[in-house]
């Protein structure tokens, strides 16, 4: 059973369509490692009971999977880690995992997020926190931090999430696995229940990167129920490149500041100089408006979050409170029960930037902002290839270490944040271990690549050669592995 | 701003919020002393333009399904309070 999982889910996969490994006791072993869940990272299991029927496979080839809460699933509870969903069963299902459903890739389970993807350190789940499983008094991240911890900790051989402003890389950074973020448009969203639309991409959550590029080949495509999606050309092959001779990769100059912790900058600069040696130039970049990333993001992320969860009004689904008052009394009751304090926290922010005679100042300059930092992507792929940084600011931090400090928390996407504005795919590889500030047991951290919008083949090329560069094996609990 | 976010909250939640939302315009403000001035506003990051398909009728979901989901579903309906407090 134990060598079973260990296998990668394209090995897996690879064994199954030669027949050597049967499709159902593979899937069988990896529902018995999901019920052993003791990180609060799944909210809802397939056990194979009723709920299931509607997301049965015809045919299992493709590795079982873990899929962020974010999707709805037919029948299959639907929360999107908040209260206002308690008990949902949506009656249809997302693109995505219809096409992992179709691909023959049964669902494992749905996994613990903050709420409405609301978060970078799985805290603000309606359901409670789920636990790093390197240290488990710390967080995996978010806000896909179910789908990162399930992979990173043994119970489930891979996960979609999202990335609104970092979700997916930041969480695969904490835990030390791979997480995509696709351009903006690679992926259909429909089913995919929105935050910041503008923003929101759906992308993988793996323990490699060719894992992550047989996945984005099954998610990828244009659809009609999605107008804002687009594909992509010519789909996505496995990764094979094996150096990085004629690569320029750009550092920002303006990251060499302090903001950052040192354990973090010491993996980063020997992740730079593994790529010099893999055949791959250093340049310095620049990107002046990155740094008022997280401003205009925490404008434009709340303004659309204060729109899209208007929805959530007590009439058509999930809960309604409020007895015998009016119809607005209703909603009142409804929402403020329903939803938890930072989701109300950025409605509030956002109905505020969104409001007359603050519009222009808010949103229509960070709208602006917006075009800047796209702007200075396309200036620095005029001449590298990639831009570098490390993925997040820190290792995995504690729970409840920035529960307190809203602006903490949110200065965590620094890095990730302005790669979503520009709507560039990003990649986050485990580059290394480093000690937390405080001290304590070495952890994880990510190294993130970012490239052109829709040139993703050319990114998990490169992140392969990368990642078969540094190979990183530790794992969770001091054991290293396959 | 709260009642036009139809949110209702405590004495505690304000207080609490109204320092935390103060801190986070404060971080925010910084964008608005610079000159953007003539910069086109993002409105999609990725060029498309008209994008159509083809409209034809197509089944939709059926009204017992769609209601399965509500609150109060009543007569084939989706049941609210009323608008006007009695």
């Amino acid at each position: 059973m134990t060598d079973l999982l260990q296998l990668t889910a394209l090995e897996a996969h690879e064994a199954m369509v030669a027949g050597d490994l049967g499709a159902e006791e593979y899937t069988a072993a990896w529902r018995e490692a999901a019920a052993g869940d003791e990180l609060n990272a799944y909210l809802w299991r397939d056990e194979g009971g009723e709920e299931a029927t509607a997301i049965a496979v015809e045919r299992d080839c493709v590795a079982p999977i873990a899929v962020k809460d974010i999707f709805t699933t037919e029948g299959v509870p639907t929360t999107a880690g908040s209260r206002i969903l308690e008990g949902y069963r949506p009656p249809y299902t997302s693109t995505a995992v219809r096409k992992l459903l179709d691909a023959g890739a049964p669902v494992l389970g749905k996994t613990n997020m903050d709420e409405f993807a609301m978060g970078s350190s799985n805290e603000n789940s309606a359901y409670g926190p789920v636990l790093n499983p390197w240290d488990r008094e710390r967080v995996p991240g978010g806000s896909s931090g179910g789908s990162a911890a399930v992979v990173a900790g043994g119970l489930a051989p891979w996960a979609i999430g999202t990335d609104t402003g970092g979700s997916i890389r930041q969480p695969a950074a904490f835990c030390g696995i791979v997480g995509l973020k696709p351009t903006y448009g690679a992926i259909s969203r429909y089913g995919m229940i929105a935050f910041a639309s503008s923003l929101d991409q759906c992308g993988p959550l793996t323990r490699s990167v060719s894992d992550a590029a047989l996945l984005l080949g099954i998610l990828q495509g244009k659809d009609l129920c999605d107008s804002t999606s687009v594909g992509i050309d010519g789909g996505i092959a496995l990764p094979g490149r094996e150096d990085l001779s004629g690569l320029r990769f750009g550092v920002p100059a303006e990251l060499r500041g302090d903001d950052y912790d040192s354990g973090v900058r010491s993996v980063f600069e020997g992740t730079l100089r593994k790529v010099e040696d893999l055949g791959g130039e250093i340049a310095e970049v620049s990107l002046p408006s990155s740094e008022h990333g997280i401003s205009a993001y925490y404008v434009i992320a709340p303004a659309e979050a204060s729109s899209n969860l208007a929805r959530y009004d007590g009439v058509r689904y999930g809960m309604r409170a409020g007895g015998d008052g009016d119809l607005i009394e209703m909603y009142e009751a409804t929402r403020s029960e329903g939803f938890g304090p930072e989701v109300k926290r950025r409605i509030m922010l956002g109905t505020y930037a969104l409001s007359s005679g603050y519009y222009e100042a808010y949103y229509g300059q960070a709208q602006k902002v917006r075009t800047r930092i796209a702007e200075d992507f396309s200036g620095a792929f005029g001449s590298v290839d990639f831009v570098v940084t490390p993925t997040a600011p820190s290792v995995a931090f504690k729970l409840g270490e920035k529960t307190d400090d809203p602006l903490a928390m949110y200065l965590n996407d620094f890095f990730t944040v302005p790669m979503s504005l520009a709507g560039i795919p990003a990649i986050s590889i485990p580059a290394g271990l480093a000690e937390p500030e405080g001290g304590g047991p070495q952890l994880p951290v990510g190294f993130q690549i970012a490239s052109p919008a829709f040139s993703e083949q050319k990114l998990l090329d490169a992140a392969y050669a990368l990642e078969q560069g540094i190979g990183f094996d530790a794992r969770p609990g001091g054991g290293a592995g396959g | 701003m709260a009642r036009l976010a139809r949110l209702r909250l405590s004495e505690k939640e304000v207080e609490r919020m109204v320092g935390e939302l103060s801190g986070i315009l404060e971080h925010v403000d910084r964008i608005g002393n610079l000159d953007l001035e003539g910069v086109e506003p993002t409105s999609h990051v990725v060029a498309l333009e008209n994008v159509l398909r083809p409209d034809e009728p197509r089944p939709s979901l059926p009204r017992d399904v769609a209601l399965a989901s509500a609150p109060e579903p009543q007569g084939g309906a989706f049941r609210a309070p009323s608008p006007q407090a009695e």
